[in-house]
């Protein structure tokens, strides 16, 4: 029973991993980022206007990843260099990001999709599936264990701790809101790519999810995947429709949990001290 | 009149300069992109300005178009006043909207009864959908920000839930109710505005709109709870210091808020669909974040930029029809108009410092 649900379930998680574990490097470096939705909507947009033209899906790749570049550096520039409200901004570039896509939709042609792998129990999948673990263990790794991932913890801690080593906060957290850019359109990237084609919409608020899952993770790598998980699960129970809820509350797990775990009433989750505050 | 008036005024410009810039800025770039496009770009500018100003059924429809604005702008406005955030307007107008339709569908009383009984319904609705973010923040200091877009998720399932189940027009597979009681209708302004043709669509929610902008006005203007709510806004700690609650007072504005947010599912429940029609916002809560940024945040300035938005989303329908332009184009437009003014704002706070 449980066996078969999980090749959905991962599937489920995997555009929510990466938007989460994007959205964890930005908001570490003291950077909200609302804009992970539409960071992840023109990473699957990228990668459908990449592999047509090319007929590529690395070429597709490419385009996602590098358009998520963009918005991130949008974001960069308006947070960090103008000083700019982060949430606003943020709400901006999903705006943004809804009306190129459509302005500019795709034909609805067919695109060659990722290569697959076969894992031994658990089936076929995408490698974008596979790379999560290991992006995690990266993730957590490079920002609890190196000297960077200190540095860039730290700029999200206060605005002052890298001034007075005379260290650059504003670059840590344009690095962090770049990787955020090329991690959320990898999801993005994984979505189109999985069916092959981009419709208006296509991430569905899986972006909110994604921040969802970072707040519940507690901004910390592996919880937050394991946020995703728990996430990915309850989305397939729904699609699976066990017992008996509608599907249309089903998807009002993941926030409701967020809700209760922000409030402090189960678990506790803190976020980074200076996040949202700009340089002065 | 004090001495300082033509300084206050010239300061009040000022503070609405991004502003213009920003929409200035916004319609250069429409030009330039239909330049790349290899179309016209003179004739848009031609039709823009037909589209608007052309008859007075266009100033009707650009006020219909504004009126949901009002409300979430006013909405977004008043709890920025106080230094909370709230994106959850969207989810407040739709819970607003259904609590209009429920009271319009199952009661049938004269108009003068009914209406205000649905409309109190929408507020309460809308406001309790605000005040769980405000209660959450104020007891256990969660960020309303993620609260009300949480709140936008969970009150979207809902209403999908229950528009395709208990709610559904019998017989029907759209996901919509039936329809409302004729009681319940807000009349149109044609009918009391004689050089208004009877097919233009603006109706009593736009007046209902005024009302809330002059009350606000005052409210924040002249009473004792704009002052604290002002104070909120600018400093907590020194609110707690004079003796206000910042906490009790962000339980209000939050639900207040809500309340207005709730008003803009009035507007089109009772106003133009006359059911709870899955879906019937094209983002007026989030369009209320941009509109209430290029108020200032101030009742009028609300209104006056609501106004632009409504004739913009006139625009933006007519040039899709005549010149083929998409839709897309507008919307793309508006995030970049978004971001132009708060990295000005942004640079400006900076630079004053």
């Amino acid at each position: 029973m449980i066996l078969q649900l999980i090749p959905s379930t991962l599937r489920m998680t995997t555009p929510l991993g990466y938007a989460a574990l994007g959205g964890i490097y930005s908001e570490r470096s003291g950077i909200i980022n609302i804009a992970l939705e539409g960071m992840m909507l023109i990473g699957a947009y990228g990668y459908v206007i990449g592999a047509q033209i090319s007929g590529s899906e690395w070429i597709g790749l490419m385009f996602g990843v590098s358009f998520g570049i963009i918005l991130a550096l949008i974001h960069a520039v308006a947070t960090i260099t103008f000083h700019a409200e982060h949430i606003v901004t943020g709400l901006a570039i999903n705006i943004f990001a809804i009306g190129v896509t459509e302005y500019l939709i795709p034909t609805p042609d067919r695109v060659p999709g990722l290569p697959e792998v076969k894992l031994p129990l658990l089936g076929i999948y995408s490698i974008l599936v596979i790379l999560v673990p290991f992006i995690m263990i990266l993730s957590h790794l490079f920002l609890y264990k190196t000297r960077w991932g200190l540095r860039l913890r730290a700029a999200g801690e206060s605005t002052e701790a890298l001034k007075t080593l005379s260290l650059s906060r504003a670059k840590w957290q344009y690095f962090a809101v770049i990787m955020s850019g090329v991690l959320a359109s990898l999801g993005g990237c994984f979505l189109s790519s999985n069916v092959h084609i981009f419709t208006k919409g296509i991430t569905a608020g899986r972006g909110y999810v994604a921040l969802a899952a970072v707040i519940f993770g507690n901004w910390r790598p592996l919880n937050g995947v394991a946020a995703c998980l728990l996430f990915g699960f309850a989305a397939t129970l729904g699609l699976e429709n066990r017992w008996g809820i509608p599907d249309q509350l089903l998807k009002t797990f993941p926030h409701i949990l967020t809700m209760i775990v922000l409030a402090g009433l189960v678990g506790s989750s803190k976020p980074p001290n200076s996040l949202g505050k700009n340089n002065s | 009149m004090s001495k300082d008036s033509p300084n206050q005024i010239r300061q009040l410009l000022h503070s609405f300069l991004p502003s213009v810039i920003a929409i200035i800025g916004f319609f250069i770039l429409c030009g330039v992109t239909l330049i790349i496009r290899g179309q016209n770009p003179w004739k848009f500018y031609e039709l823009i300005l037909i589209s608007g100003f052309s008859s007075i059924d266009d100033i009707g429809s650009i006020l219909f178009n504004s009126t949901p604005l009002i409300f979430t702008g006013l909405a977004v406005a008043i709890g920025y006043k106080a230094g909370l955030f709230n994106i959850g307007c969207e989810g407040q107008l739709y819970v607003g909207g259904f609590a209009a339709t429920w009271i319009g569908l199952n009661i049938d009383l004269p108009p003068f009864i009914l209406i205000p009984f649905c409309i109190i319904a929408a507020m309460s609705f809308g406001g309790i959908w605000g005040a769980i973010p405000g209660i959450l923040k104020a007891r256990y200091g969660a960020h309303e920000v993620i609260n009300t877009i949480m709140m936008n998720f969970i009150a979207f399932a809902i209403m999908s839930y229950l528009v395709t189940s208990i709610f559904q027009e019998p017989g029907q597979m759209e996901p919509q109710t039936a329809e409302i009681h004729d009681a319940a209708r807000l009349p149109k302004l044609a009918g009391l505005i004689p050089i208004l043709p009877q097919s233009n669509l603006l109706n009593t929610s736009f007046l209902i709109s005024c009302v809330v902008v002059l009350f606000l006005y005052f409210l924040l203007k002249y009473t004792r709870w704009g002052y604290e709510l002002r104070l909120v806004g600018n400093s907590p700690e020194v609110a707690s210091y004079g003796g206000i609650n910042p906490g009790t007072v962000t339980i209000w504005v939050m639900t207040l808020s809500g309340a207005i947010a709730g008003l803009a599912g009035v507007a089109d429940v009772l106003g133009y669909h006359y059911r709870f029609v899955l879906s019937f916002s094209p983002g007026w809560g989030f369009t209320g974040i941009a509109v209430a940024l290029m108020g200032r945040n101030h009742p009028f300035g609300v209104l006056a930029a609501a106004i632009l938005f409504g004739f913009l989303s006139k625009v933006a329908l007519d040039v899709e029809l005549l010149l083929d332009i998409p839709h897309g184009l507008f919307i793309a437009g508006q995030g970049l108009l978004i971001l132009g003014l708060v990295c000005m704002e942004g640079y400006i706070r900076i630079k004053n410092q």
